[in-house]
């Protein structure tokens, strides 16, 4: 057994309630999970689930208040701004919405040196990097110059990535990084997502709602409902033959793309749901 | 006092500038503003007289050589008074300006930023501060603290600094929002630099509109103190002198123009020369009523010769907006009961050909097509009258989002009833006990209380029904559908499309399914249409399509969907240490 | 919606304490010598001692303050340091006055400023252009100087209107609506202006949402769908902005009462403002926050009642 790089043990998520007196509303109960150096670990859930707020969570951008997060044995969970600050070089995201991810008002160029800066990477050193880092994600090496609004969701996209790989992350949490994009684009961004993988051994944490698209990236999948893990495993276990009936139910409400199949997978739905 | 629009617009302070010298108003403003300046600081070379020194002899004096605007009530110069007043007034409001900024930006910023405790306290004193009118605090402040005006304009910068202290929290609200600035949090950027780089610059455009607000309210605000006789004897203002000019409208009023005058222009090139800057920012244009009708570019066949199982025909459809054009002569069918599906990715003009059948397409759209006609009726001719007797009735609308498409401050029942009543002419308890049976028909347990419900009390899946319920109500020929479960999860779009289809079979209704997902085609259509930059590339019944794709655009299409593809398998070899992937 | 209520209700009370006291201290600060100064110059040091201690002033500030404290919450407000008399009769003088124009002012803004802001949002081009350059001219100019020139215009110089005084309305409703027209008029302009605006941006904003699209696929006629749906929508946005523009109102109304020779609560709080007369400021002080209180209670009724979010909780 390897180490492991990030362990979530028994992570509690609560946020404050808007009176007085009332109970918190508490997102995850509890949620237990690890992910491998390397690894991607495909996080699937619907909407209410806390599948967005576990990523938030690892990113201390949600509030822990049980359990432990560890990133390679050390709990990141309860650290105060300047250490947490330390760990970005190590935890870094790739948000869903491409549109509102980036500042409009910034050149990609300063977008992505940003982070550079802030560690003390000097400019012409930091200008020379994010070159090489816009031809890792195949973006035009004019593109430094450009606003994010002159590029398309999917280019966008790749922006992001850039902008999450640039300090050489250990780690990076995406939040739905495809589901904003079209069909097409999807493919592309997702292979994009597994050659730097391969390239750099980086490990994911990836969050979606999407069956298929968790297969196509993950090693392991975890399948998350109302804010509790129901399922783990290997995402062809996971998403062929589930073990848990929630996770049975969202396999065979997803449409297949071939009309008599998916006549077949809706036939065996009905009958599910009627038994 | 307005409130100004919390702007999340990039600030990009050269173009804006420049944008705001453009516009002649602004000119004419800045110009206004500058001799007004100029004025008060020359006074001293302008007039030789001192504005607080009265001369009997002058009582009311006429224009003249030495005195060139005359005495005013009390024998002072009012052309003196009028240079020195003006410094008043610019010293007054600059004061309240720098104290209205000093005080409510940075309480702005840190608790639009933190929220938490501090945002409650400092929320809590602006509503106090704010309840109380500006003039009645005034009052006491100078009857019980100083007479000096401008001791008042340091104490009325802080009355309106509530004024600025929410703009700016409005404002880094919505920036903080934002996911950037999340992403740059976790790119481990402290908050100083996050406020410096990605929020101090949105909130710098709606500062400059607010601070010329500030500017002619102080200054209104002080005249108004001096007219009432607060203020020193000594501090030669415009309010005073209006004052003055009031008492002796009878037997002078010209002397109530010259401040009067000076006063107005100031408050106003100060205003306008704001509301130039907001509109450099760019605002919220209204939509224009008249909606442009669609027109043939040549006569349509014959509406009558039509088979008679066509329930729609569309051909040489186009839609344009100024030179761009989204829809480029699409030809479409829909036969009676026939589930068409509209399939393409985002740009590729689906959803604007299928409003363009309903008619919804915003006013700036251009939309010809040569020919467009429903259920043997021409829709291209029809006014807004009739075309509004077929929505609902011949043809009805699914929406995407179904928490957006219903009207928040109305019960679901009476959101369903209305167009009933109009369509179908039902009274009001035919209406309910119709519109409940639909509650009931589309799979909603508890059809009275959905009834008696408001949409944000009901959930989000349970809406979508509502709205199908909606567009099923008065029995249309056609289904409209604008990727009606995009929106849902996934156990949801399934129940979702169950519904649509036994809906659909159960009255035979024809349907246009806007979608850029091929599993829901696969699991409703029966013919589908593919669409790529505003045209239609493929059309064959869905069975063929999934089969064998004619056009290359489909078979990428389908190539990428990544159901059914293989699963990536699990992590084999322990990961090699992390490369880097810059250096 | 009930719970709300006693919220808004008790948050007024504590903004009436807080402001009453804070302007009791203030008054008290100040480093004149009152008796001195109601007395003259001539007056002996001992009968200037005499009415220090007439006027409590010889007592130390929290008993002075609890005295008045005391007083005030079975409704009595103390009376006139100048004229000795009673304070809560000058208000019962002066309000009625001070409602009638703010009032009045209030309603034609609420009816002008919905007209001119559908106006504008619906017809677009040339008038909308015209309601937004008037609503900035509208918010700039102080009333006071409206009411100057419509004073000498059309009082002084063609005497439509009186240029000064108020009739009461029990004595005559016609002359008491011509007494309050011009001071009304004046004080409605600005809150006519920014609520317009406000009335414009909510219906914009509305009427592009996708409710509204939706209303209009199901065959609604444009007036069902502007009238009743998206007034409807756009109506809690503008009543903010119509209780904000209340309070500016009421202090407007300071001003303009002494163009027009009014004897309202303005007029009153001015005199004693010039006076020092702190009984009779604190009083109009109290008595004008408990009006935006009791204005601003209402509206959070309207608020509540057009807005389901609200009351329904």
């Amino acid at each position: 057994m390897t180490s492991l790089l990030l362990e979530l043990d028994d992570v509690v998520v609560e946020y404050p309630a808007k009176g007085r007196g009332k109970e918190p509303f508490r997102v995850l109960h509890g949620v237990s999970l690890s992910v491998a150096p390397g690894e991607t670990l495909g996080l699937v859930g619907e909407s209410g689930s806390g599948k967005t707020t576990l990523g938030r969570a690892v990113l201390g951008l949600a509030p822990v208040t049980g359990g432990e997060i560890r990133f390679e044995g050390r709990p990141v969970s309860g650290l105060g701004r300047r250490e947490r600050r330390a760990l970005s070089k190590d935890i870094q995201v790739v948000f869903q919405d491409p549109y509102t991810s980036l500042n409009p008002a910034l050149t990609v160029m300063d977008i992505l040196t940003e982070p550079l800066l802030v560690t003390g990477v000097a400019r012409a050193e930091a200008e020379r990097r994010v070159q090489k880092l816009l031809g890792h994600v195949h973006l035009p090496q004019d593109a430094a110059r450009r606003l994010p609004r002159e590029f398309s969701g999917g280019q966008r996209q790749r922006i992001a990535i850039a902008r999450a790989l640039c300090r050489d992350p250990r780690l990076i949490v995406c939040d739905e990084p495809v589901s904003a994009l079209d069909l097409t684009t999807q493919a592309r961004v997702l292979d994009l997502f597994v050659e730097i993988q391969e390239a750099t051994g980086v490990a994911y944490l990836f969050v979606t709602h999407d069956l298929s698209v968790v297969r196509h990236i993950s090693h392991r999948v975890a399948v998350l409902y109302r804010g509790d893990i129901v399922e783990t495993g290997d995402a062809a276990q996971v998403t062929e033959h589930p073990e848990h009936a929630y996770t049975k139910r969202l396999l065979l409400a997803a449409p297949v793309s071939d009309p008599e199949r998916q006549a077949q997978r809706r036939a065996e739905r009905l009958k599910a749901a009627a038994s | 006092m307005t409130t100004v629009e919390p702007s999340t617009a990039p600030a990009q302070r050269d173009r804006l500038l420049r944008r705001t010298l453009r516009d002649p108003v602004a000119v004419v403003c800045l110009a206004v503003l500058g001799l007004v300046i100029a004025g008060s600081l020359a006074a001293p070379l302008l007039t030789s007289h001192d504005p607080a020194r009265s001369v009997l002899a002058d009582t009311l004096a006429p224009m003249s050589g030495s005195h060139p605007l005359g005495g005013d009530g009390v024998g002072r110069d009012v052309l003196a008074r009028l240079l020195y007043g003006g410094r008043t007034s610019l010293v007054g409001g600059t004061i309240a300006v720098l104290v209205a900024f000093a005080v409510g930006a940075p309480l702005g910023l840190v608790s639009g930023f933190y929220r938490g405790w501090f945002d409650a306290v400092a929320g809590w004193i602006v509503n106090i501060i704010m309840a109380v009118p500006a003039i009645i605090v005034m009052l006491v402040v100078m009857a019980a603290v100083s007479q000096d005006l401008n001791v008042a304009m340091i104490v009325l910068g802080v009355i309106m600094a509530p004024m600025v202290f929410r703009l700016i929290r409005a404002s880094v609200l919505a920036v903080r929002e934002e996911l950037y600035v999340d992403a740059a949090r976790v790119a481990g950027l402290g908050d100083a630099r996050i406020m410096r780089r990605h929020i101090l610059p949105v909130v710098i455009a709606p500062s400059v509109i607010q601070a010329t607000q500030v500017f002619a309210l102080a200054i209104g605000i002080q005249a108004g103190l001096a007219f009432l006789g607060l203020g020193k004897a000594s501090q030669p203002s415009w309010g005073a002198m209006l004052n003055d000019a009031f008492t002796n409208v009878y037997n002078e009023p010209m002397l109530l123009v010259w401040p009067g005058l000076a006063m107005g222009l100031t408050i106003l090139s100060s205003s306008l020369l704001g509301n130039a800057v907001r509109d450099a920012l760019g605002v919220a244009e209204p939509v224009v009523a008249k909606r442009r009708r669609h027109r043939a570019k040549a006569a349509g066949a014959p509406v009558a010769d039509l088979p008679a199982d066509r329930l729609l025909t569309v051909s040489g459809l186009c839609v344009a907006y100024g030179e761009k054009t989204v829809v480029d002569g699409v030809d479409l069918i829909v036969a009676r009961g026939e589930v068409l599906g509209l399939v393409g990715e985002s740009g590729s003009g689906k959803s604007q050909t299928a409003f363009s059948v309903l008619g919804l397409l915003p006013d700036q759209a251009e939309v010809t097509a040569d020919q467009l006609s429903f259920d043997g009726k021409d829709l291209l001719g029809l006014d807004l009258a009739d075309l509004n007797a077929l929505r609902g009735r011949g043809i009805g609308y699914i929406p995407q989002e179904p928490m957006s498409n219903l009207d928040p401050c109305f019960r679901i029942g009476f959101q369903l009833a209305e167009p009933m009543r109009k369509h179908l002419r039902l009274s009001r308890t035919e209406a309910r006990t119709k519109a409940l049976e639909l509650l009931a028909r589309v799979g909603i347990a508890d059809p009275e209380r959905v009834f008696r419900s408001y949409p944000h009390q009901i959930s989000g899946g349970m809406a979508q029904r509502v709205l199908i319920a909606g567009a099923v109500s008065c029995d249309p020929r056609l289904l409209i559908a604008d990727e009606p479960t995009t929106a849902l999860d996934v156990t949801v779009q399934a129940e979702v499309l169950d519904l649509m289809r036994s809906l659909q079979r159960e009255r035979g209704m024809g349907m246009i399914l806007v979608t850029h997902d091929f599993g829901v085609v696969a699991d409703i259509c029966d013919r589908v249409a593919v669409m790529q930059r505003g045209r239609i590339v493929e059309a064959a019944p869905a069975a063929r399509i999934f089969a064998g794709p004619a056009h290359e655009y489909t078979r990428m299409l389908l190539d990428s969907t990544l159901e059914g593809g293989p699963a990536r398998g699990p992590l084999v070899t322990p990961a090699e240490p992390v490369k880097e992937v810059t250096s | 919606m009930l719970a709300f209520l006693f919220r808004r209700l008790a948050a007024g009370a504590v903004l009436v304490v807080v402001v009453a006291t804070t302007t009791f201290l203030l008054l008290s600060l100040t480093g004149t010598d009152v008796a001195r100064n109601i007395l003259g110059e001539t007056a002996t040091q001992s009968a200037v001692t005499a009415k220090r201690h007439e006027l409590g002033l010889d007592q130390p500030l929290v008993e002075r303050y609890w005295h008045w404290a005391e007083h005030a919450l079975q409704g009595n407000l103390g009376s006139s340091w100048f004229t000795g008399e009673p304070v809560n009769q000058s208000l019962t003088d002066t309000l009625p006055v001070t409602l009638s124009i703010v009032l009045a002012g209030m309603l034609v803004a609420a009816v002008l400023s919905v007209t001119l802001g559908t106006a504008a949002a619906l017809r677009g081009g040339w008038v909308d252009r015209v309601v937004q350059f008037a609503a900035v001219l509208g918010t700039a100019v102080p009333s006071f100087l409206i009411a100057l020139v419509l004073a000498v215009t059309l009082a002084v110089q063609l005497g439509w209107l009186p240029a000064t005084g108020y009739v009461a309305l029990g004595d005559s409703p016609g002359d008491w609506l011509r007494s309050i027209t011009l001071p009304a008029l004046s004080l409605a302009v600005a809150a006519t202006a920014a609520t317009a605006m406000q009335v414009r941006g909510a219906l914009i904003d509305v009427l592009r949402a996708d409710f509204v699209r939706t209303l209009r696929a199901r065959g609604l006629t444009t007036r069902s769908v502007v009238f009743r749906h998206a007034l409807r929508n756009a109506a809690p946005p503008a009543l903010t902005v119509l209780a904000l523009q209340f309070i500016g109102l009421i202090g407007g109304a300071v001003v303009v009462e002494k163009v027009f020779g009014l004897p309202g609560i303005g007029t009153l709080a001015n005199s004693a403002a010039v006076r020092g007369d702190a009984p009779v400021l604190l009083g109009t002080v109290v008595v004008t926050v408990v009006i935006v209180v009791a204005v601003n209670l209402l509206l959070d009724i309207a608020y509540g009642w057009l807005n389901p979010k609200v009351r329904i909780s």
